[in-house]
């Protein structure tokens, strides 16, 4: 509001100058107004994305609610203490990743690239551990809908139980991937020098996107892993 | 064309030499990879003119083929296909982005006072998302066998032909589109608003857009997992909406129409965005209740989202609900008349010019009526039983889509027509395109509600001979929209062939910014930050300031 660049007589002045820093765009007048507007932008897009999980809930309950004993029967194939492991990487994750944006913030960037190192690496080590469960639901046959071909004893329906914690899993691992990406690309920026106290909104809304993955797992955990 | 109106007498004509956004960048790869909201808007506005031509050419197919009770042109496989076409296309690639996308893109930031849109690279990246979902669609349709409705409801559409797939895909892709400018809106609404651009001083057709958008965020994600849950249940038979796998097919039309109900606002609030600054301006008169009118916009945002069940009266879902689904549908009327009654109001006693656009509103002012008030007939419990899934429907919904939306977005196109391309078009014959448009589209549905009241179903291939005479009027009325339509297409593209910029600034007398930057737009819309002074709605102001403006 305040830092108004009037340009003056000089007719093609796109020059910007000085108070212009090179990461903001022309239309934005100040700093300041391009980092809310990104931010409510970041929010928004976090709304989308809630309500999208908000559908795969609905009809897990839905489902849960019509076929209680297959759910509780089918939930024992899982290991828990593989789901816990995953809880405790991605609690963690969410912590570097906040001292990521914090580093970030005070132009620490030695810090603020060791952080973003080790929330990668967290994020990599989610989906290892998803892969072996994975792959060990395949092997016995654990699967959705017309693939399900478990030969121990179960009761009817508990494909249902699998149908929705391969969606539901399956959706929330694209997100986790989809983080990763975003993560190595601000790595790859952040070694540019690219980010400093007086810029550093695209590390703040990964924090936002990270944490928003994060609590949704938090949610997924005790759904699918400890029904009762 | 030889009697062209140009308004030389206006103060503020542009000078012919001066660069706008039209012209200062030249050649194709200039327009593919700009992020201005203005060429992004025209982008999308030739698209989804392409898709709304396809999804016409469709409808006059149908009706064709309705001409008579056994086959007519076209057999009824075909028949069953051509109609979920027509429906797919005309909801999910034209009316959905049809007034935000284009007008919305073009106008909304220059009436804010701002250079561009929030996110200029997101902008351009919802046009392509757009174009690939398009193709996608287009690509099913060609492929064949997609003959579920636009409303794909399972178990058919769980275990039919292979195009329901890439269908399904297609509208997931869509809605990612729909979103970005949903998200793009809303924070260009909350973060560039010029000096002085108070929320009650923004023109009303951006609160339209704020309160659409606000929908498109909330409910669009919906049908995007609904769609792939649909997905994978025709890929793996995950049993979620399939009754012989353990699974409710009733959860799907929920599911569907959480999003698709708040959907027919997505696509109506921009019109009567539109409607709120034409009217106005061709009354010249400050809008009568803007506040009232604003926020009703944000109530049918909200009330919109408790309404889905009506669709659902005869699919078994409790009667209890059924009911206080009902009651609140009769609540949304309530938002909708605060608008008609405030738009008469607003019309009384002012100097009405009946140019163009005001024609279109005034027509919008009448269909729409009809469309709303035949709504709650359906909204009343019991006669929707009677009247569900009949040609009654049918009518009323194309009043509300196409009176309603399509008439509006025709309004807006006409007035923003001279800022968009900078050439004025040929007003008599606009006028007569506005007249076979609004008798044409009568013919051809107010026959339907009659059809639909004496029990003839919607989507059927053959019908009664009793209902011979109806079926036949309403597809002349058809042929008489078709021609109204294309008469409008050349009255307005005809002008383009012009060289010369010849239009005024401000051609109608409107007050708010973009009429006060130069025809067509400058390429960064204004030459200095613009400060606010005076309401969207003051016309004296506005002409004091014209004519302050011309003497300096």
């Amino acid at each position: 509001m305040s830092d108004i660049a009037m340009p003056s007589g000089g007719a093609h002045d796109h020059g910007h100058a000085h108070d212009h820093p090179k990461f903001l765009q022309h239309h934005f007048h100040s700093a300041k107004q391009q980092f809310e507007a990104s931010k409510l932008g970041m929010w928004l897009f976090l709304v989308t994305e809630i309500l999208l999980f908000s559908g795969l809930f609905l009809a897990y309950f839905m489902l849960q609610a019509r076929h209680p004993e297959a759910f509780i029967s089918a939930h024992h194939h899982l290991d828990r203490t593989m789901g816990l492991v995953n809880t405790v990487v991605l609690l963690i994750s969410s912590f570097t990743m906040v001292m990521a944006v914090q580093s970030a913030a005070l132009s620490r960037t030695k810090a603020t690239l060791a952080y973003l190192y080790v929330t990668l690496g967290l994020g990599g080590t989610f989906m290892v551990i998803k892969y072996f469960e994975y792959m060990h639901k395949i092997h016995d046959g654990l699967l959705p809908g017309n693939l399900y071909s478990y030969a121990g004893a179960s009761v009817p329906g508990e494909y249902l139980f699998f149908s929705m914690y391969f969606v539901m899993t399956g959706i929330h691992g694209i997100h986790i991937l989809a983080g990763m990406g975003v993560i190595a690309y601000l790595i790859y920026r952040t070694h540019k020098g690219d980010y400093s106290s007086a810029y550093y909104t695209p590390v703040d809304l990964t924090g936002l996107y990270w944490h928003l993955v994060d609590l949704i797992w938090i949610y997924l955990f005790p759904l699918l892993y400890l029904v009762s | 064309m030889a009697e062209v109106l140009t308004h030389t007498t206006q103060a503020t004509a542009s000078h012919p030499e001066e660069l706008n956004y039209l012209n200062e960048n030249r050649g194709l790869k200039s327009w593919l990879f700009t992020v201005d909201h203005k060429r992004i808007g025209v982008m999308y506005f030739w698209t989804i003119m392409l898709m709304f031509f396809i999804g016409g050419v469709l409808a006059l197919v149908l009706r064709t083929e309705l001409l008579t009770p056994k086959q007519t042109i076209v057999d009824a496989a075909t028949y069953n296909q051509l109609f979920t076409l027509h429906g797919a296309i005309m909801t999910f690639m034209v009316l959905v982005p049809l007034i935000p996308a284009t007008l919305g893109n073009f106008a909304m930031p220059i009436m804010l006072g701002a250079k561009d849109v929030a996110f200029p690279r997101l902008n351009l990246a919802s046009y392509y998302v757009y174009v690939c979902g398009a193709i996608m669609a287009v690509s099913a349709i060609l492929g064949g066998g997609l003959d579920t409705g636009w409303t794909f409801y399972t178990p058919y559409s769980s275990t039919t032909g292979g195009g329901v797939s890439v269908m399904t895909m297609a509208a997931f892709v869509l809605g990612f589109s729909s979103i970005l400018t949903g998200v793009n809106f809303i924070a260009t609404i909350h973060k560039l608003r010029a000096p002085g651009m108070t929320w009650y001083n923004m023109p009303l057709f951006i609160w339209g857009m704020y309160a659409t958008s606000v929908i498109q965020v909330l409910a669009t994600p919906v049908i995007g997992i609904t769609m792939v849950l649909l997905l994978m249940e025709r890929l793996f038979q995950i049993g979620i909406f399939d009754a012989n796998l353990g699974g409710d097919p009733v959860l799907f039309q929920h599911f569907f129409w959480f999003y698709s109900h708040p959907v027919v606002y997505i696509m109506i609030l921009p019109g009567m965005a539109i409607i709120s600054e034409v009217i106005p301006t061709f009354s010249q008169k400050p809008i009568f209740g803007y506040k009232p009118i604003a926020w009703s916009s944000v109530g049918i945002a909200v009330v919109g989202f408790l309404v889905w069940g009506h669709h659902m009266f005869v699919s078994g879902q409790s009667e209890f609900a059924a009911a206080v689904f009902s009651f609140i549908t009769f609540l949304v009327a309530i938002p909708s008349g605060v608008k008609i009654w405030n738009w008469m109001a607003t019309m009384y006693r002012g100097s009405i010019s009946l140019k163009a656009p005001m024609l279109y509103a005034i027509s919008f002012l009448l269909l729409f009526g009809i469309g709303g008030l035949t709504g709650l007939f359906l909204g009343t419990l019991a006669v929707d039983v009677h009247l569900h899934d009949t040609y009654f429907v049918v009518a009323h919904f194309h009043y509300v889509m196409m009176g309603g939306t399509l008439i509006a977005f025709f309004a807006g196109v006409h007035y923003w027509w001279p800022k968009m391309f900078g050439r004025m078009y040929n007003e008599t014959w606009a006028a007569i395109a506005c007249l076979l448009v609004f008798l044409g589209f009568n013919g051809t549905f107010l026959p339907q509600f009659i059809l639909g009241s004496r029990g003839m179903p919607r989507r059927y291939y053959n019908y009664l001979d009793q209902f011979q005479f109806l079926h036949v009027s309403s597809t002349i009325g058809s042929y008489v929209l078709g021609v109204g339509l294309i008469m409008m297409a050349v009255v307005l593209i005809a002008p383009l062939m012009r060289k010369r910029y010849d239009a005024p600034s401000n051609p109608w007398g409107g007050a708010s910014l973009e009429w006060t930057v130069s025809s067509p737009a400058p390429t960064h819309n204004f030459h200095h930050d613009p400060v606010v002074t005076h309401g969207p709605y003051d016309y004296k102001a506005a002409r004091a300031a014209e004519k302050a403006g011309s003497h300096a």
